[in-house]
């Protein structure tokens, strides 16, 4: 008998394996379409950098290097320059003439926005990083102050 | 006539390539081939039931079975057929001996056979057999030949028993 | 005039037949990737045109140019040998099954079946036997421990399923005996198509249709059963050495095996291409018979995406102690039953 009941059980199980199939045919597929589709990302994401600026144009980066000191790999090299007084690049004394980022030594460790204190450096959303050459992974400062979506708070805290 | 010589002379060849190949796997297959030309010699009898069954039993699982056989056991070229270290009285091993004297009989039987026209005169013509339809082989089967018919098919359950008890491990 | 019915017109048929089932097959790799897709969430193939219909035609021309290679220390002429006979019966099978009713064409009756012969089913096994041959001796002849495994496991396999598999059709064609006039039954898968049934007989009959279907699971070597070719464990089986054409012609034999599965299961147990409006206008038929194909071949899918492999020896166990003498019941009850009524 426990035969028999064996074997009713198993059909039982066999079906209800083939409704949860039926039930996810009939509903629609979770894909995202990457490449057509823009994939969603945490909002603590941490990805290429960027360099940002104030609303009236200045640029947030005074010229510090604590992001430099802070940097556990050395990826970060950071030449700071005076203003010039009558065309100031940034509010304060100094500026960062250099502004260089190796992306081939980053660990995107965020250790460099901690370190920032005017938060000019923060670590984006654009994880779309490959290139052909190394040199394409070379980031200067150009290139961090024009990011995909310039000037966004990535982290509110 | 012509379709029968070229059957009857693949059978033949393939017949001669079971026993003279040298691996067991071709040799399988040269009985396969054997097998099937029988096939067609039967549809080209009206007997296309017996053509079937012949195809279903032998070509669909005993051949399969030698094959899975062969492929335990290894499937390696048989190197002591031409030996020259042994003698000829050493190659005769039992099974080639009992071999031997089983086609001699098969032979003997079938001379005897065309000899005596006991084989030329066989009754049964395809006509009889309502040109070899499953209802007229099933009446034969089950009325005149009823007592062989379930002999051998206690024989096979016999046989099916014993495989049963042989697999059972206590 | 002849010649005309014995030749030209069974050739043609078998012509259309051919080129259907290939352009078939190609699609049905299609259908299943998508509907696989589909069960699990995904979208499936959807590169190449619209809906990914050009992936069946990327897929072919990708393998007939790859390189071909036969790897050393292999038997050469078996390895040549094998993946045409595995096709060769699996596109025989759709020889005796009817994919309609007589049509009158060009003057002539011409019946949608190429071989309409007296021993139908028995073909279907016969042919079905033959088929294992492919497998086993590709497998074999590639000296690969992993294909031989394949193989051994094919045979096996195919073997024990064939068992339960011919008793549940020996069941149903005892049941043929009823639908005749003379109480004699009939083998031919035409007839057993046109034979008229009462509902109880379908019953009954439909009571046999999940443990055929189980035994066609096996018999094709589709997932849940894909022993001969299991990736996890035998890389892909007896198909390991093979790339290229040879390749694809094995994939080619393990979808129209599902195909002629299809078509058998369908003309045994859902009344081939019968339907309603069919004696009045019979090309419906073809369209039926399709339908219940792609019905079929759906639910081989289903099964595949719902139920996982089971250990090898599982299968067999499986196979002896509760398929085969479930089998055996069910034809011991049939015969009673056809005898008393």
């Amino acid at each position: 008998m426990s035969y028999v009941n064996e074997v009713f059980r198993g059909a039982v199980a066999i079906a209800q394996a083939f409704g949860v199939t039926l039930k996810a045919l009939l509903s629609s597929p979770l894909t995202v379409e990457y490449p057509e589709q823009p994939a969603a990302v945490y909002p603590r994401f941490r990805a290429r950098h960027e360099l940002r600026r104030y609303e009236n144009g200045l640029e947030r980066c005074i010229g510090c290097m604590l992001c430099e000191a802070a940097c556990p790999t050395g990826a970060i090299h950071v030449e700071a320059a005076e203003n010039d007084p009558e065309h100031p690049t940034s509010p304060g004394e100094r500026y960062a003439k250099v502004y260089d980022v190796n992306l081939m030594r980053c660990v995107f460790c965020g250790d460099c926005e901690t370190a920032c204190p005017v938060e000019a450096v923060v670590l984006g959303h654009d994880f779309e990083l490959a290139v052909y050459n190394r040199a394409g992974l070379l980031l200067q400062k150009e290139q961090l102050l024009n990011p995909k979506a310039p000037n966004v708070v990535v982290r509110a805290e | 006539m012509f379709l029968f010589i070229v059957f009857a002379l693949i059978a033949i060849v393939a017949g001669l390539g079971v026993i003279l190949s040298r691996k067991p796997v071709y040799s399988a297959l040269f009985l396969l081939v054997n097998f099937a030309t029988l096939a067609a010699l039967y549809i080209m009898l009206q007997a296309q039931f017996l053509a079937a069954v012949q195809i279903i039993v032998y070509a669909g699982a005993i051949v399969v079975l030698i094959l899975f056989v062969i492929m335990l056991i290894g499937g390696g070229e048989l190197r002591d057929i031409r030996d020259p270290n042994k003698t000829l009285l050493r190659r005769l091993t039992a099974p080639r001996v009992t071999g031997a004297v089983l086609a001699l009989l098969l032979l003997a039987a079938i001379g005897y056979g065309l000899i005596t026209g006991t084989l030329n005169s066989a009754s049964g013509s395809a006509a009889a057999f309502n040109n070899g339809s499953v209802q007229a082989i099933a009446s034969v089967l089950y009325t005149d030949y009823v007592l062989p018919f379930e002999l051998a098919s206690v024989l096979l359950l016999v046989g099916m028993i014993g495989a049963v008890v042989l697999a059972k491990n206590e | 005039m002849d010649w005309i019915n014995l030749i030209l017109i069974p050739a043609i048929k078998s012509v259309i037949l051919v080129v259907v089932l290939l352009t078939g097959f190609a699609y049905l790799t299609w259908v299943e990737r998508k509907l696989i897709g589909r069960f699990q969430q995904r979208i499936g193939p959807n590169r190449a045109w619209k809906f990914g219909l050009g992936h069946p035609i990327a897929d072919a021309l990708k393998m007939i140019f790859k390189e071909e290679t036969i790897p050393n220390y292999t038997d050469k002429i078996l390895f040549a040998l094998g993946p045409g006979l595995a096709l060769a019966p699996s596109l025989l099978i759709f020889a005796v099954i009817p994919v309609g009713p007589t049509l009158r064409m060009f003057g002539k009756d011409i019946p949608f079946v190429v071989a309409d012969v007296n021993i139908g089913l028995l073909w279907v096994l016969a042919v079905g036997g033959i088929g294992t041959y492919g497998t086993v001796l590709g497998g074999w002849a590639s000296n690969n421990k992993y294909s031989l495994l394949g193989a051994l496991r094919t045979s096996a396999q195919m073997l024990s399923y064939e068992l339960p598999m011919g008793i549940l059709i020996i069941a149903l064609l005892l049941t043929t005996a009823l639908g005749t006039a003379d109480g004699s039954g009939t083998l031919n898968l035409v007839e057993i198509v046109r034979m008229d049934r009462p509902w109880w007989l379908w019953a009954w009959i439909w009571l046999a249709f999940p443990l055929y279907f189980i035994c066609m699971l096996a018999e094709t070597g589709r997932k849940p059963f894909d022993f001969p070719e299991t990736e996890n464990e035998l890389v892909a089986g007896y198909q390991t050495e093979y790339g290229s054409i040879k390749f694809a012609l094995y994939y080619m034999t393990e979808y129209l095996h599902v195909l002629g599965a299809s078509g058998v299961a369908v003309s045994v147990f859902f009344g081939g291409w019968r339907g309603p409006f069919v004696e009045q206008f019979p090309g419906l038929g073809l369209l039926y018979f399709t339908i219940k194909l792609l019905a079929m071949v759906f639910l081989f899918i289903w099964a595949s995406a719902s139920v996982p492999r089971p250990r090898y020896d599982q299968l067999l166990k499986f196979c002896w102690t509760f398929l085969f003498p479930a089998a055996l019941i069910y034809m011991a009850i049939t015969a009673v039953g056809v005898v008393l009524l």
